[in-house]
């Protein structure tokens, strides 16, 4: 393995956690379209351990759903293809396993949560068949037995009266109980990990808090990894342990969750904190990124985000930069801290 | 005209400058003083509201419809909008704030209630007069995806206005308005001649912006202007926005479910629950000295991008879900999901008012409020 | 209208913020001419998209072709024979065709009174394609208009026509023009073509007003009206670009099958009179089949692949025009 040369490609397992449950490894994405070729995912790294929160951060387009649709083993393919990379699971590689070996996997093990719950669940079953689905598919339980389960399951995700309502179907239910709905679903089979890809995204304020900190404690109680994907910096600051911002198919930024909001390390993502308007304060005129998202087609050569970049010089337009291992002043390495900038020592130490 | 000029060139040098520093921070030391000042002096309203209801009815039946009840989508709402200023309108979703957006432009006719635009109520007229003060109340959408024609160019969705106001602008003169107006929103004039799904969103914002510009309105209603933007492209297009704002004099009324958002654009804020107003004051007075129940919990939950500030907060986790609007709760509709409901709360329903224990101070508490169990509650640490 | 005229300040005048903004804009698109779309497309909309898609599609090439050269043939019939189809001559009596005799009157052979058959055929196609295409026309003015006003306008409109609609839907195509047509005495291609449309026409105006309603509801046209657009302008500049599109796909396909109903209506001796049509020698034709195939054969085969490069058509155009799809 080529673990040592890149040191700070592959972030650092959190202290106590243990060996990595999952282990993205320079993986690469990409789809052939009518218009070309479409450059997704250009080399992630990354890691979850069991117990802990990756928050993925990114702008639509940037990777970060993507990514997690190859760890699922859902990319259509064609259009998508896969030339590069590895995907870990407890050490076994993914991308090599048999369609049966991964869908065993799936479902029982790696669970995903869809933004959308009403277009994620079917509208002609009943939300308590479709959770004892997984039973009767999974563990061969009969149909009472399976019933029994999803009641269970609807009362520790908090959904109300759950016996009455087992055999509603899914419309009958608001955005807040639907998205509960699904991650009863996830959890049906106690998987070790799961992704969540904006699942709060659709739904009001308020009801947001209660789906977060529902997520968030049912994490805790089964020792599951969680990859939270996200565009909303307040959301991740809430729940995350460690959070890896990408751009452009890449990961510019990983960082512990305080380290990252304290003191960020790219120019991208000092950019995204300064560009959102504060609760707390009301401040002068937004501080705003200029220019856009680059097209995955087209990417800018050298660092994707050089044309944005208030700090851009001549390097970053040739030169692709790596994933430096950040380090204080003084060199001392600080844990679990990566930017793909030419710049991060100007960056972060000012 | 030339006036118009010179105020733009002087936002345009009014950089934030040392001077500015110093006086923004002067301005804390009394910030008390200067929002109480702020409302006493505002002039006349430019629009205001009364009373203004829309029930959606509910029917059976095919060819014989009969009506089995109303989604009370907007009941009794009532707020002045000023010259020049922001009005911030928020709540969850299902709360009436699009429909509200929808009413004010007239694409939906109220079931009661007036909205007086310069004195002149805008629910009754049709026709001839209608049209004429639709130039000047104007509207920016949520979704830059679909709310610009695909089949038309951009010059073509821009010179729209001016086909249907033909008073506006000459035949000849309109294609360097358009051109003038791309620049104005910060894109090329050369672009004049493309399509809509050739821009991304942000562009296409700014497109939808000079649509809504381009008949020099007074009023614009914003309804979820950025919420389909990406973070980075929001804050481009919200300072697009306030930029327009001083340079033309407008009024936006700005409705949005980021209450992060509201807070930076807007002067008040109102905040809206299943139909009705539970809080409207000024963003100081919203913000950092809420008083309904349900303002400090919408503010409470919503997650701060700073891990450390948060550490501080209060929060209030709100349970179960807004009830439905075609059968909201008796009295308070808010007491469903109010930690402070009482007796009193299910029967009477408060009315939107300065509570009485603030209305003889001068504490920022002292706003209008819906609440009978008013209290100020600092969730934001702000202060 | 010295108030409108704030906006339209000069470039030299305007806020230094503008350009930032804008600078910025044009050096992105220096990268990448168009951020959404870098393909140098200068006026690529939905329909310029669906031809770039459809010249592709081999299916959409090999029905077009097929089409046109029907179209030229229907037109100008004697420039592919100098034959006239309509004299018998019966020493020709069932001559078998001869292959080798490229566009020549015994090319497919002749039939039970010693016309020629290939002259036949290709004097036959006018009749069906005069029946599709005006039938088809029919079909979706009349269809497109009812399904606009009753998509468009709802409420009590709306019951009316979808009622009248659904009344229409319930006749029989082939059975209800049978009887129509038994009316008409000297039955032409107009006649039978006004008779399907006059049935026809139910399809184009469901699709049309689904579509309609769709449409309606886009932000597009509430802006359009917030800007006090009127119904006419909403209807034809917004509503009916946006919402034609199915209408087309449906209309192809259309085509296809009316060419068929009027070759059964002939078939059955109450289509076109004292005309040349396929269906009227398919039916002549059937009597004979024990002993002569090719005189079934050679318009029974024109007639399939005629309506087939339509249906061919209709798909491709519809592949080509959902996005989903691409």
């Amino acid at each position: 393995m080529t673990t040592n040369e890149t040191p700070a490609n592959v972030p650092e397992p959190a202290a106590g956690k243990g060996a990595p449950l999952l282990e993205v490894r320079d993986l690469h994405v990409e789809f052939h379209t009518r218009d070309g070729v479409v450059n997704a995912i250009n080399g992630v790294n990354y890691s979850v351990s069991a117990g802990e929160t990756l928050a993925v951060l990114g702008e639509s387009g940037s990777g970060k759903s993507v990514t997690a649709q190859a760890i699922m083993g859902i990319l259509d393919m064609p259009p998508g293809k896969i030339p590069k990379g590895e995907i870990f699971f407890r050490g076994d590689d993914m991308l090599r396993m048999s369609d049966e070996e991964r869908r065993k996997i799936r479902g029982s093990k790696l669970a995903m949560i869809f933004q959308d719950a009403l277009s994620a669940l079917n509208p002609v079953l009943s939300v308590g068949y479709q959770l004892g689905e997984m039973f009767r598919v999974h563990q061969g339980l009969s149909r009472k037995d399976a019933k029994a389960k999803s009641i269970e399951l609807m009362d520790r995700v908090r959904i109300p009266a759950a016996k009455a309502r087992v055999n509603d179907y899914p419309h009958q239910f608001s955005g807040g109980m639907r998205q509960r709905i699904m991650i009863a679903m996830a959890l049906a089979l106690e998987p070790d990990l799961i992704i969540a890809d904006e699942p709060t995204t659709a739904l009001d304020v308020t009801v947001q808090a209660q789906i977060m900190d529902l997520l968030a404690e049912l994490q805790r109680e089964y020792n599951m990894g969680l990859i939270l994907i996200t565009h909303d910096l307040g959301v991740v600051a809430d729940v995350a342990d460690k959070i890896a911002v990408m751009y452009a198919g890449r990961i510019v930024e990983n960082a512990p969750v305080h380290e990252l909001y304290k003191r960020p390390a790219h120019p991208y993502t000092r950019g995204l904190l300064d560009s959102i308007p504060r609760l707390d304060q009301k401040g002068q005129e937004l501080y705003a990124i200029k220019g856009l998202p680059p097209n995955l087609q087209h990417i800018p050569a050298g660092c994707a985000f050089n044309p944005r970049c208030t700090m851009a010089q001549d390097v970053c337009r040739t030169d692709v930069p790596v994933l430096h291992q950040v380090t204080e002043r003084d060199g001392a390495e600080l844990p679990g801290r990566g930017s793909a900038c030419h710049f991060w020592k100007e960056t972060i130490h000012g | 005209m030339a006036e118009m000029k010179k105020k733009a060139g002087a936002v345009a040098d009014s950089t934030p400058s040392v001077s500015d520093v110093v006086e923004s921070d002067a301005s804390t030391t009394t910030e008390v003083e200067a929002a109480l000042d702020k409302r006493v002096a505002r002039g006349e309203p430019i629009l205001q509201v009364r009373n203004l209801v829309k029930h959606f009815p509910l029917t059976q039946g095919i060819l014989f419809r009969r009506q089995v009840g109303a989604v009370k989508a907007v009941d009794g709402i009532s707020f002045d909008l000023y010259q020049g200023e922001t009005l911030g309108i928020v709540g969850e979703s299902g709360c009436g704030k699009s429909t509200v957006a929808k009413l004010l432009m007239t694409l939906e006719k109220a079931t009661a209630g007036e909205v007086f635009y310069k004195g002149q109520d805008i629910t009754k007229l049709s026709g001839r007069a209608l049209h004429a003060v639709r130039r000047n109340i104007q509207m920016v959408f949520q979704d830059p995806y679909t709310s610009l024609n695909p089949r038309m160019t951009v010059g073509d969705i821009i010179g729209e206005p001016y086909e249907i106001h033909p008073e506006v602008a000459p035949k000849g003169s309109r294609r360097k308005k358009v051109q003038d107006l791309l620049d104005v929103v910060g894109l090329n004039p050369e672009y004049i001649n493309r399509y809509p799904h050739q821009f991304s969103g942000g562009q296409r914002q700014r497109i939808g912006i000079a649509r809504g510009l381009a008949l020099n309105p007074e009023i614009i209603i914003c309804d979820e202007p950025v919420s389909a933007l990406d973070v980075s492209v929001q804050a481009q297009v919200i300072n697009l926005m306030e930029k327009l704002q001083d340079e033309f004099n407008l009024s936006y009324l700005f409705i949005a479910h980021d209450l992060s958002i509201v807070r930076h654009i807007s002067d008040r804020v109102g905040v809206m629950y299943l139909g009705k107003m539970a809080e409207i004051g000024s963003d100081q007075e919203i913000y950092e000295h809420p008083t309904h129940p349900y303002t400090q919990a919408l503010l409470s939950a919503v997650p701060v991008p700073d891990p450390e500030a948060r550490e501080g907060r209060e929060r209030i986790i709100l349970t179960g879900d807004v009830p439905s609007p075609a059968n909201p709760p008796s009295g308070c509709r808010f007491r469903t999901r109010c930690w402070k409901a009482e007796e009193k709360c299910s029967k009477e329903e408060p009315l939107l008012a300065i509570p009485q224990r603030f209305a003889t101070t001068d504490s920022l508490a002292a706003h209008e409020s819906a609440c009978h169990f008013a209290e100020e509650k600092d969730v934001v640490g702000a202060a | 209208m010295s108030d409108t005229s704030g906006i339209t300040s000069p470039s030299h005048s305007s806020p230094a913020g503008d350009y930032a903004a804008k600078e910025e804009v044009a050096r992105q698109s220096g990268t990448a001419p168009q951020p959404s779309e870098p393909k140098k497309t200068q006026a690529s909309s939905l329909w310029a998209n669906a031809w770039r898609d459809l010249r592709r599609r081999p299916v959409f090439i090999v029905s077009g072709i097929i089409i046109v050269l029907l179209i030229v043939i229907a037109i100008a019939p004697s420039l592919f024979t100098s034959t006239n189809p309509k004299p018998g001559d019966l020493a020709h009596f069932m001559q078998k065709p001869k292959l080798g005799h490229f566009f020549e009157a015994d090319w497919f052979g002749y039939d039970g009174q010693g016309r020629s058959i290939y002259a036949r055929v290709i004097y036959g196609a006018r009749a069906s394609m005069t029946v599709g295409v005006f039938a088809t026309l029919f079909v979706t003015v009349a269809g497109g208009l009812i399904g606009i006003l009753a998509g468009y306008f709802g409420g009590w409109v709306d019951a009316l026509l979808s009622r009248l609609t659904d009344i229409f839907f319930g006749i029989p195509l082939l059975l209800g023009s049978l009887v129509m047509l038994q009316a008409f005495t000297g039955r032409t291609a107009w006649t039978v073509a006004l008779a399907l449309g006059v049935l026809g026409w139910t399809q184009v105006a469901r699709v049309m007003r689904g579509s309609v309603i769709t449409v309606k509801q886009a932000d597009y046209v509430q802006a359009a009206r917030a800007l006090g657009a009127g119904n006419g302008r909403i209807i034809f500049k917004h509503v009916l670009p946006n919402a034609i599109a199915p209408v087309i796909v449906v209309a192809t396909i259309a085509l296809g099958m009316y060419i068929s109903a009027e070759a059964t209506l002939s078939y059955m001796g109450i289509g076109i009179q004292n005309g040349i049509s396929w269906g009227a020698d398919i039916s002549t034709a059937s009597s004979q089949i024990r002993n002569s195939l090719h005189v079934l054969l050679f318009p029974a085969g024109f007639l399939t692949v005629t309506v087939l490069a339509f249906i061919m058509l209709g798909d491709a155009v519809r592949d080509a025009l959902d996005p989903k799809l691409r």
